[in-house]
């Protein structure tokens, strides 16, 4: 029985939980229920993995209303794989939060801020999950909701500008959004992710299609920070608490994607996106965005706004792959998914790590700290080496398919960007390194102790996952090509 | 407005009739226009009536925060609940057929306990809303 | 020509509300305003959703004897929980504008960043 309902239990798991977690005493009750529930929802997505992973589908129907009637919730590799990265990345993040959160919010609030973080949750694999275009823009309003709550617990009161600036760029994104699925649905009548790609097909010269289409793209730009609409974004990674930080940068803007590929690829086609050469404007757009947010990551001396600001630039690698509009191409966005969420979510851990021992992120407060916090400091450094992209790490894997998909295509503009982009990614990471280990410490700063063991543990998991996803591709690369094909791409020729 | 005696007379005797269409427009979802949401709002709109006239203190001794939080986590509980039970009857989730034998009796009796839930919830979430936005006696 | 123009009315309204809200949005410099905006942007849709929905002497769609055109349901309820996401949105975002006030004393956003420059 749970087999068969397995892909609803993931969403319906934590929903039911949020609502019990808001109920609870304040203290580690809460901490814990969170706990237990994002495991279990781990180990039920590695499950659903294992089924779709030779390219089947799961089909469930909600309130046993047959598609495209109901609400359909249609799993195939890319929903699973989707799902794994934010479950596996809310379970890690969850025994880090422990300490991160006592230290950062008040007590009274724990029970609300971890019933918010389910809340979170759900809407993320809510989204991971469902194949109707009106529940996925509900519940990617759930988790866009509570995160603009979760930045604004941050200890700073820019925490609360912050949230402010993405509540109203999210929900214009939002409300985009709900034009685009308005004006399809008028041209269709359906909003079931595969019927509605049958319904569009003759239809794709239509005026109102097209009109559709750019609102969706541009409400979903929004919503992955893609260059130019990614102003929202440093500041909100940057005054959000430790664990938020981690677990939103994490997963937030690699579920954006999703959506962004699930839209393109699944609603539309490769064809339409070919007819409308939209795949330019990716490239473009991803290319610029490559080497704004990267050049901009190296004006600035704070090391949480300099992750902040290469996620931008990550995220751009990742358009950039839809752009190419091939097997390659997409192959690479997919693994990228997966192991940006290893790298952001390891290096996010330790700029966490050192704010609660420093109170702050910025260089000024942390000139050799690195020496006083060894394993932190590896751990960025290793992590940093991913995000780089040397050989060895999951980073490189990455880099390694989008080099291939620009070179299959010969576009070799395209293939001096990334390599300039991993070039300013060696400058900004080296730039961190060198506050933390290189820099004589300034005489204000008291000694402090190594992080935490609870901190220690998540952040060394996710570097070693670095290390293994970087020798063993065999998992990543095996589901993002099963996905590839499922959503209809195929390889490049001329 | 203490001691405004008219708005104290009509909202004495207003405070039953809305709640009362609440309750109508709640339970008559499933013939008519209206629904949970609908009936949550109305219901709300009675007791913040009733709390403009008398003040948030006779509001806070018939519903603490506290209990208005329960309520709000429970609404959501009564709707996912139904949910789970149709799964455990061995459906699919939320599809009331299975509640009964008659499939048009189970779809009744499905969606009126879902509207409940969701009445409750949105009347206690929008009650919660009011108490932030006028409770300001600790931090003013 | 007229006729194509007049009988579109309903998007000539949710065009000018859209714009005006989206305006608003942007311009403003006071957080309220600009939540003020939002709604107005949103509403635009929703009327855009509702009106679509609309079938030429089509009665509300609940079965009785003697009709038979009734109006399209499914764009209502959609729109019904777009409201609710609107309300969640507006309420959030008003809470925040509350905490900002108390934070620094201002809902002005060019008020707002000379007081984190100067920190």
């Amino acid at each position: 029985m749970i087999e068969q309902n397995l892909c609803l239990l993931l969403v319906v798991i934590p929903l039911i939980a949020a609502p019990v977690t808001a109920m609870l005493p304040a203290g580690r009750t809460p901490w814990f229920f969170t706990l237990t529930i994002t495991w279990l929802c781990f180990v039920l997505s590695i499950w659903q993995l294992t089924i779709v992973l030779d390219g089947s589908t799961i089909s469930y129907e909600l309130g046993g209303w047959a598609p495209p009637w109901g609400i359909e919730y249609h799993i195939d590799a890319l929903n699973a794989f989707v799902t794994l990265i934010v479950s596996g990345i809310a379970a890690i993040t969850l025994p880090y939060a422990l300490r991160t959160v006592e230290n950062e919010i008040q007590r009274r609030d724990t029970s609300l801020f971890y019933a918010v973080f389910l809340l979170c949750f759900v809407g993320l694999l809510g989204i991971a999950q469902t194949g109707d275009v009106f529940n996925l823009f509900v519940f990617l309003e759930i988790s866009s909701l509570s995160s603009y709550v979760l930045i604004g617990m941050g200890q700073r009161r820019r925490a609360l500008t912050a949230a402010y600036q993405y509540l109203i760029m999210g929900s214009i994104g939002a409300t985009f959004l709900l034009i685009g699925i308005g004006l399809i649905y008028a041209e269709t009548g359906t909003l079931n992710m595969q019927d509605l790609h049958q319904r569009l097909q003759p239809i794709l010269d239509h005026r109102t299609v097209h009109t559709g289409f750019i609102f969706l793209v541009v409400g979903i730009a929004l919503k992955l920070a893609l260059f130019p609409l990614h102003l929202w974004l440093p500041n909100a990674y940057k005054y959000a608490p430790s664990a938020i930080s981690v677990f939103l940068s994490a997963t937030a803007t690699k579920v954006a994607v999703y959506v962004m590929l699930r839209i393109v690829f699944t609603v539309f086609s490769i064809d339409f996106l070919k007819i409308t050469s939209t795949e330019f404007i990716f490239l473009m757009l991803g290319a610029f965005g490559v080497l704004v947010a990267s050049t901009g990551a190296i004006f600035h001396y704070d090391i949480k706004r300099i992750l902040a600001y290469s996620s931008i630039a990550q995220v751009s690698y990742m358009v950039l792959g839809m752009g190419f509009a091939s097997t390659l191409g997409v192959t690479a966005t997919v693994v990228h998914m997966f192991n940006h969420a290893l790298m952001k979510g390891a290096l996010f851990m330790a700029a966490g790590a050192i704010v609660l021992r420093i109170g702050s992120s910025k260089f000024e407060n942390i000139y050799g700290i690195g020496r006083q916090m060894p394993w932190t400091f590896a751990a960025i450094f290793i992590a940093g080496l991913s995000l780089i992209g040397i050989p060895g790490t999951a980073g490189f894997i990455s880099k390694w398919y989008f080099m291939l998909a620009a070179l299959e295509q010969q576009a070799w503009l395209i293939a001096l960007v990334i390599l300039f982009g991993s070039l300013l990614s060696v400058v900004y990471m080296w730039k961190i390194f060198e506050a933390l280990f290189f820099h004589r410490p300034t005489n204000t700063s008291p000694p402090v102790s190594e992080a935490p063991l609870s901190l220690l543990l998540p952040m060394w998991t996710l570097v070693l996952a670095n290390i293994y996803f970087g020798i063993n591709t065999d998992l990543t690369v095996s589901v993002a090509e099963t996905a590839v094909r499922l959503l209809g791409i195929t390889a490049y020729h001329e | 407005m203490k001691h405004n005696l008219v708005l104290r007379f009509i909202t004495k005797y207003l405070f039953p009739v809305i709640a009362l269409f609440a309750l109508y427009v709640q339970f008559h979802g499933d013939y008519g226009p209206g629904g949970g949401f609908q009936a949550g709002v109305i219901l709300s709109v009675a007791f913040i009536l009733y709390a403009m006239v008398f003040g948030m203190e006779s509001m806070e001794k018939v519903l603490p925060l506290g209990l208005l939080r329960t309520l709000a986590s429970t609404g959501v509980l009564i709707y996912a609940a139904t949910g789970v039970t149709t799964l455990l009857m061995g459906g699919n989730f939320l599809d009331y057929d299975i509640l009964s034998q008659l499939p048009i009796q189970g779809q009744h009796i499905g969606i009126m306990i879902i509207e409940l839930g969701v009445g409750i919830t949105v009347s206690a979430v929008m009650l919660i809303i009011f108490y932030a936005f006028t409770d300001r006696r600790n931090y003013d | 020509m007229i006729d194509t123009i007049i009988g579109h009315y309903n998007y000539w309204v949710v065009i000018l509300l859209m714009m005006a809200g989206f305006y608003t949005v942007i311009n403003r410099g006071n957080l309220i305003k600009k939540i003020a905006g939002l709604n107005i942007f949103q509403t635009s849709v929703f009327l855009l959703y509702i009106s679509i929905g609309y079938v030429n002497e089509g009665t509300t769609p609940i079965i009785a004897e003697g009709f038979t055109r009734y109006a399209n349901p499914l764009p209502h309820v959609l729109i019904l929980t777009a409201i609710v996401v609107g309300v969640s949105t507006t309420a959030l975002g008003l809470a925040l504008v509350v905490r900002i006030k108390r934070a620094y004393g201002t809902i002005e956003e060019d008020e707002i960043h000379d007081k984190d420059m100067s920190l």
